[in-house]
């Protein structure tokens, strides 16, 4: 089976991107399972199940949803194969972006917006700069110049991936995509995968359900703000202007 | 890259059959309008041109670069860099200075002297615009004309793209004339979208679509041209009718008729 992860920041229009890919995989008669990781609620399952597919959805509640996703791999990989699909794919919902949810041997597709700012493409981490394939959606909105800015920055933070303009409206530069889904690698489960990126080395008292601020709270992996360093940034940008 | 022309290879129409014009050739330096009502498949066209598709769109056309296939031209990375759009549904975004931007755009292009081009892509809006931009402006207050005018300058002189999409520009703040005839002086391949008869017959070709075929390619004729010449006149009149109104004069004496005879 194929193991397809689209992940990216919020409202990029994942799901939208990938229903129009899908339908082009689909017409070839290739079976689909889809299996949306979302926080507290998600639709976008309805919006997958019209396509006439099977969807689950896993919701992380009061967990992580990034260390949740790792924990249920293997049970999602298992329930894709019962579904008969050839092709799996896991959306992830587009969250704090300190984890990328990739697996090494498995297309990771990124979709980020052309609306998010140009400095995005530095800010948004791992999920950008560990995809094979990245996709710019709202690109019929903004000029070609800014385009072409965006583009450049995400090049610069991720040399080796495929970058692609995909209208999520419109669907156009779909086809593109759903090449570079079919010639993804099949993987025989995903017991024993590694990640691509590690996940956050933190267990903190906040972790455990804590919700009163202060010092004398705080246990565990607890970091500080070094506000020395800052200052020293804050000149650097300010000088760079001037 | 250098493109001195684009094949369309004509494919089907929505019924399934041949499309009436089996090949379209576009040359550098030359404009081609895409006429056709809504619904007659001109997105697909545009489409199938960024696509660079080859027998594997709805339409099943296939475009071809310098004759050839794209493929064995170009890598796919440089291919997906050989389109730039300007739409009427495009806005700047970026809250930042015009010269700043313009020198980001510059230098993410790899161009040194970033200072000097960035000067002389709002110069060339300026010619562009009846509504002066200034270096200090910011991207996001430029009025609509004056943010085409700029979108149009820049793709002239700072993107790389030899091919340019146009889906419709407003007649408002900018010349329209000038700015196509710019951006096919820098001998970029200029395809134009348009429900309007001006920009429709400012260009040298056009492309007619019906049910998703291609049904005439046409030089644009003598009689044409004439009637370009016409309606630039109207034009005319529209914006200095657009003028007195913004102006807040009073028209009660003003015919249409009397308008259009004066000139």
């Amino acid at each position: 089976m194929q193991v397809v992860i689209v992940a990216g920041t919020p409202a990029s229009g994942k799901t939208s991107v990938m229903l129009y890919t899908l339908r082009h995989i689909l017409a070839e008669n290739i079976r689909v399972a889809v299996c949306k990781i979302d926080c507290l609620e998600t639709t976008d399952d309805l919006a997958y199940r019209r396509l006439g597919i099977p969807v689950t959805v896993g919701l992380s509640d009061y967990i992580c949803p990034d260390h949740f996703y790792v924990s249920n791999l293997e049970e999602v990989y298992a329930w894709g194969k019962e579904q008969m699909a050839e092709i799996l794919v896991l959306e992830t919902a587009g969250l704090c972006h300190r984890c990328a949810p990739g697996i090494k041997d498995c297309l990771s597709i990124c979709v980020i917006d052309n609306l998010s700012g140009i400095d995005t493409p530095k800010k948004v981490g791992p999920i950008l700069t560990t995809a094979d394939v990245i996709v710019v959606t709202k690109g019929d909105i903004v000029s070609q110049a800014e385009r072409e800015v965006f583009r450049r920055r995400i090049e610069m933070v991720n040399p080796a991936a495929e970058v692609l303009d995909v209208n999520g409206l419109t669907g156009q530069g779909t086809l593109r995509l759903k090449k570079y889904v079919l010639a993804s690698p099949a993987v025989a489960g995903l017991s024993g995968k590694e990640l691509r990126y590690p996940m956050p080395a933190a267990v903190c008292s906040y972790c455990n359900g804590e919700t009163i601020i202060g010092s004398r709270y705080q246990m565990g992996n607890v970091k500080k703000i070094d506000f020395g360093r800052l200052d020293v940034d804050f000149e650097d940008n300010s000088h760079g202007r001037a | 890259m250098l493109i001195s022309k684009i094949t369309v290879m004509g494919g089907l129409n929505k019924n399934g059959d041949l499309e009436t014009i089996p090949m379209v050739e576009i040359f550098s330096g030359e404009i081609v309008a895409v006429v056709g009502p809504t619904g007659s498949g001109k997105s697909q066209l545009i489409s199938d041109i960024e696509y660079w598709a080859d027998k594997d769109t709805p339409s099943k056309r296939q475009i071809l670069i310098n004759g050839l296939l794209p493929e064995s031209y170009a890598t796919q990375t440089t291919l997906r860099r050989l389109v730039a759009e300007i739409s009427q549904n495009m806005n700047f975004v970026i809250d930042m200075p015009v010269r700043e931007f313009l020198i980001l755009h510059a230098q993410s292009r790899g161009i040194e002297s970033a200072e000097i081009i960035a000067q002389e892509v709002c110069d060339c809006a300026n010619q562009l615009t009846g509504e002066p931009i200034r270096m200090e402006h910011n991207l996001t207050s430029l009025s609509g004309g004056q943010s085409r005018a700029l979108m149009v300058a820049d793709v002239a002189l700072l993107s790389n793209a030899p091919i340019v999409l146009i889906d419709e520009i407003e007649n408002a703040g900018i010349n329209r004339l000038q700015a196509l005839q710019l951006l096919a002086g820098q001998k970029k391949v200029v395809l134009v979208v348009t429900h309007d008869p001006m920009l429709a017959l400012i260009a040298g070709k056009r492309i007619v679509m019906k049910h998703g075929g291609i049904t005439k390619f046409v030089t644009a004729s003598p009689a044409d041209k004439a009637m370009l010449s016409q309606l630039l006149q109207v034009d005319k009149v529209m914006c200095e009718l657009r003028e007195r109104i913004r102006q807040g004069e009073d028209l009660s004496h003003v015919t249409i008729r009397e308008a259009f005879v004066y000139q």
